[in-house]
C-alpha cells in the first residue's frame, strides 16, 4: 500500500462526530432517525476493526456513510488523509475503486437480471481497468476462481446459485476493483452456519494476501472474537467504548461490554462455570427519541445520577482503549437545558435511578 | 463474451455443485430466462391461444398481398352487397370490393398503428417514468402531476380531441392514441424503477463508482421491463380499438384506407343490406383485441413478481 497523500502511520480510515439523521414523517410529525448520532473512530492500515452492537444500532449506516453510499448529516470521514466531503461527485466516483463494501444481505446485493460475470466485472468497466475483452474475462475468471467458483460460471445469473455462493460472488465485485479498504457488513450472518467458517476463512485470506484493511460488522462479540485487531462496541447510534481485542475481552470497561460479554459461553469449563450473565433489562430505546445523557442509561445496570446529565465522551481508559462511561470520569457534554420526555423512565433497579435535573 | 473465454471447459460436468478442482458451480442446469418466461405463458392454455390468434394475425399482415384473393380497392359495382360465398368468402360491400380482401388489409393497418401508438407511449413513458422514480424529488413531482391531469380525460375522449386539434389521418391518429397511452407507461415504470432503485444491488452498483447513467440502463431498466412487457400487450389491444373506435366515428383512418373501424361505420350506414358488412370486420377486432390481452394476462402471470420469487427462492437450494 503506497499512501498518496497520509502517511503510513496516520490510520487509513478517520471517523470524526459522524451522525446520519434520517427524516421520517411530515408537517408536525417530522422527526428524525438518528441511525448514527456520533461516531467516532478510526481504522488503520492492515488492520481489522470489528464493530459490534445490536439490531438496529447504526452498524450499517456507519459502514454505509463511510463509504458515502449514505450522506452524513454531520461529521467528518477522512480516508488517506483526504476529507470526503470535499471530493466532487466525479472524483468521489473514482475514488470507490479504493474502498469497496460486502454487504449484509447476499439475496438482495445481486442484480437479478444481470449474468454473475458481469456483475463481477463491472469495476474494471467502471474504472477502465482492462485492455480489451480478453483481458477482461481473464480478470473476471481470475476472480471467480479466487472466491472458489468455478470461471464457466459467467453466464448464469444469482438466482440459481447458494447464498454462499452468492456472497463470495459480492466478494469477487468487490475485489474486482484492487481496493484497499473493504467493509464487510455482517457477511455471513445470513449463511447457514456450516459455510459461515468458508467465508470466514476466504476473507482472512484475501486479507493476508491482498493486505486489505477491515471494517468488519457483526452484532455480537463473539462473531469478531477471531477476526478482529481491535472492536468498537456500538450502542445506539455512538461508539461506547473501543480498544484492542485482547482488552475487549479481558477487561471490558464499558458496562455494555460487560453485559455482552457475559452473554459469550467460554469454551473453558471452569471459567465457563464462573461465568456470571449480566441482564439487561428492558429494549433499546428508538433512535428517534433516545434518551438524555448515555444512551445506555435507561438499561445499565451501574447507572447513576450523572448519567441523564452528561452525555459521555470517549475518553482513553488506561493503555489499551477507550470508553465513554461516566464511571471512568464524567467527561462529556452536558445535555442542553429542555428536559427529555423519557427522562427517568425505564431505569433498572430502584437504587439508581438517574434522578433528571436539566438546570 | 463467452466466446473468449479461456478454453478450459472440455472437462465435463461432473458432479454439479462440487465443481472441479474444488471450485463451485451452482447445483441444477443452467436454464435462460425467457424460455421460463415462454414455459409458463405456454402452459396457460388461454395465453396460447391468444399467442397463436396473435401469430396468425401477423403473418396474414405481413403476407397481405399472397393471402388477399383482391386488390384493396378493386371495385366491381355489378356486385355490390353480395352475400358470403366461394368467390368472395366474406361477401363484398357498396362499392362490390371483397370485404375479405379488406379486411386483411385491414390487418396491417390495425397493427401498424398498434405498434406504432404504443412505441410512441413506450419510449415516452418509459423516459419520463424512469427519470420520475430515479431523481425523485421535485421533477418527480412535477412530471407526474402532469401525468395524472393527462390521464384524468377519459382515453377515448382525449384521443378525439387530440385529431380534431391535428387533423384527422392515419398519422395523427397513431400520434394521438400514443400521447393518450403515455401517462398509463410513465405511471407504470416510474412505480417500479422508485422500489428498484431502493434496492440493494443499486446501492451496491453506486459502491463500484457506477454513474446514475449506468445505473439507470443497466441496473433499473432491466428490473422494471417485466411490468412494462405486461403493459405493452395490453395497450396494444386497447390501441387498436381506440383506432377503430375513432375512425369509426370518422376521426381517425380516412377511406378508402381498409380500417376495420371505418368498414364498421360503412356496415352502420348499410345496416339493411347485410349483416357479414359488419360480422366480419367486427369479429376481426375482436379477435384481434382478444388475443392481446390473453396474452397480456399471461405474461403477467409469468413475470410477476411474487410468482417471480417464488421461483427464484426454489432455485436458491443449500450449499453444495
Ligand atoms: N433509509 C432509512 N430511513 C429511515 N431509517 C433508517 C434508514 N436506514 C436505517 N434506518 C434506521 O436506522 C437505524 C439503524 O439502522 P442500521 O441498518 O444501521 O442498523 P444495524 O446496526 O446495521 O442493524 P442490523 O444488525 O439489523 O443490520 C435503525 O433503526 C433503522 O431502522
Ligand atoms: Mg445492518
Amino acid at each position: 500500500m503506497t499512501a498518496e497523500v497520509g502517511s503510513e502511520h496516520d490510520p487509513l480510515v478517520k471517523v470524526e462526530d459522524l451522525r446520519v439523521h434520517f427524516p421520517i414523517g411530515r408537517g408536525r410529525d417530522k422527526t428524525a432517525v438518528r441511525a448514527v448520532d456520533g461516531v467516532s473512530l478510526e481504522v488503520h492500515r492492515g488492520e481489522t476493526l470489528g464493530l459490534v452492537g445490536e439490531s438496529g444500532c447504526g452498524k450499517s449506516t456507519t459502514g454505509l456513510a463511510l463509504l458515502r453510499l449514505v450522506e452524513p448529516t454531520a461529521g467528518t470521514v477522512t480516508f488517506d488523509g483526504v476529507d470526503l466531503a470535499t471530493l466532487s461527485r466525479r472524483e468521489l466516483r473514482r475514488w470507490r475503486r479504493r474502498a469497496a463494501m460486502i454487504f449484509q444481505d447476499p439475496y438482495a446485493s445481486l442484480d437479478p437480471r444481470v449474468p454473475v460475470g458481469e456483475t463481477v466485472g463491472e469495476a474494471l468497466d467502471i474504472h477502465d481497468l482492462h485492455q480489451g475483452k480478453r483481458e477482461r474475462s481473464a480478470r473476471i475468471a481470475e476472480l471467480l476462481e479466487r472466491v472458489g467458483l468455478h470461471p464457466d460460471v459467467v453466464d448464469r445469473y444469482p438466482h440459481e446459485f447458494s447464498g454462499g455462493q452468492r456472497q463470495r460472488l459480492g466478494i469477487a465485485r468487490a475485489l474486482a476493483c484492487e481496493p484497499e479498504f473493504l467493509v464487510c457488513d455482517e457477511p455471513i450472518a445470513a449463511l447457514d452456519v456450516s459455510i459461515q467458517a468458508q467465508v470466514m476463512n476466504l476473507l482472512a485470506e484475501l486479507q493476508s494476501e491482498l493486505g486489505l484493511t477491515y471494517l468488519f460488522i457483526a452484532h455480537d462479540l463473539a462473531a469478531v472474537q477471531h477476526v478482529s485487531d481491535r472492536i468498537a462496541v456500538m450502542y445506539l447510534g455512538r461508539v461506547v467504548e473501543l480498544a484492542d481485542r485482547t482488552r475487549i475481552y479481558r477487561d471490558p470497561q464499558h458496562p455494555y461490554t460487560r453485559a455482552l460479554l457475559s452473554a459469550i459461553p467460554v469454551p473453558d469449563p471452569p471459567r465457563e462455570r464462573r461465568r456470571v450473565r449480566v441482564p439487561l433489562p428492558g429494549d433499546v430505546p428508538s433512535p428517534t427519541d433516545p434518551p438524555s445523557g448515555c444512551r445506555f442509561r435507561t438499561r445499565c445496570p451501574e447507572v447513576f445520577e450523572a448519567c441523564g446529565r452528561i452525555l459521555p465522551a470517549l475518553q482513553q481508559v488506561g493503555a489499551g482503549g477507550r470508553a465513554a462511561c461516566l464511571l471512568h470520569g464524567e467527561l462529556g457534554d452536558p445535555v442542553e437545558r429542555s428536559p427529555h420526555p423519557d427522562a427517568g423512565r425505564g431505569t433498572t433497579t430502584g437504587s439508581h435511578v438517574a434522578e433528571i435535573d436539566p438546570g | 463474451m463467452n466466446d473468449d473465454r479461456p478454453e478450459d471447459e472440455a472437462r465435463p460436468d461432473e458432479a454439479p455443485g462440487d465443481g472441479v478442482g474444488g471450485l463451485e458451480r451452482p447445483t441444477g442446469e443452467h436454464r435462460p430466462r425467457w424460455r421460463e418466461t415462454l414455459g409458463i405463458v405456454l402452459a396457460n392454455k388461454l395465453a396460447a391461444f391468444g399467442l397463436v390468434v396473435l401469430v396468425v394475425l401477423i403473418l396474414t399482415a405481413i403476407f397481405a398481398d399472397l393471402v388477399a384473393p383482391y386488390a384493396i380497392n378493386a371495385q366491381d359495382l355489378t356486385r355490390r352487397f353480395e352475400p358470403p360465398s366461394l368467390q368472395h368468402l366474406f361477401g363484398t360491400d357498396e362499392f362490390g370490393r371483397d370485404l375479405f380482401s379488406r379486411v386483411v388489409f385491414g390487418s396491417r393497418v390495425s397493427l401498424q398503428v398498434g405498434a406504432v401508438a404504443v412505441s410512441i407511449s413506450l419510449a415516452l413513458g418509459t423516459f419520463i417514468g424512469l427519470i420520475s422514480g430515479y431523481r425523485r424529488g421535485w421533477l418527480d413531482t412535477v412530471l407526474m402531476r402532469t401525468m395524472d391531469v393527462l390521464f384524468s380525460f377519459p382515453v377515448v375522449l382525449l384521443a378525439i380531441a387530440l385529431v380534431a386539434v391535428l387533423g384527422p389521418s392515419l398519422r395523427n391518429t397513431m400520434l394521438a392514441v400514443g400521447i393518450v397511452f403515455t401517462p398509463i407507461f410513465a405511471r407504470v415504470v416510474r412505480g417500479s424503477a422508485l422500489s428498484v432503485s431502493q434496492d440493494l444491488h443499486v446501492r451496491a452498483a453506486r459502491s463500484l463508482g457506477a454513474s446514475d447513467l449506468r445505473i439507470v440502463f443497466r441496473h433499473v431498466l432491466p428490473n422494471v421491463a417485466a411490468p412494462v412487457i405486461v403493459q405493452t400487450s395490453l395497450s396494444l389491444a386497447f390501441a387498436i380499438l381506440i383506432e377503430a373506435a375513432l375512425s369509426f366515428v370518422g376521426v381517425g383512418v380516412q377511406p378508402p384506407e381498409p380500417a376495420w373501424g371505418l368498414m364498421l361505420s360503412d356496415a352502420q350506414r348499410y345496416r339493411t343490406q347485410g349483416w357479414w358488412l359488419s360480422v366480419f370486420p367486427g369479429l376481426a377486432i375482436f379477435l384481434t383485441v382478444m388475443a392481446f390481452n390473453l396474452v397480456g394476462d399471461g405474461l403477467r402471470d409469468a413475470l410477476d413478481p411474487q410468482q417471480r420469487s417464488v421461483i427464484e427462492s426454489r432455485g436458491a437450494g443449500g450449499d453444495a
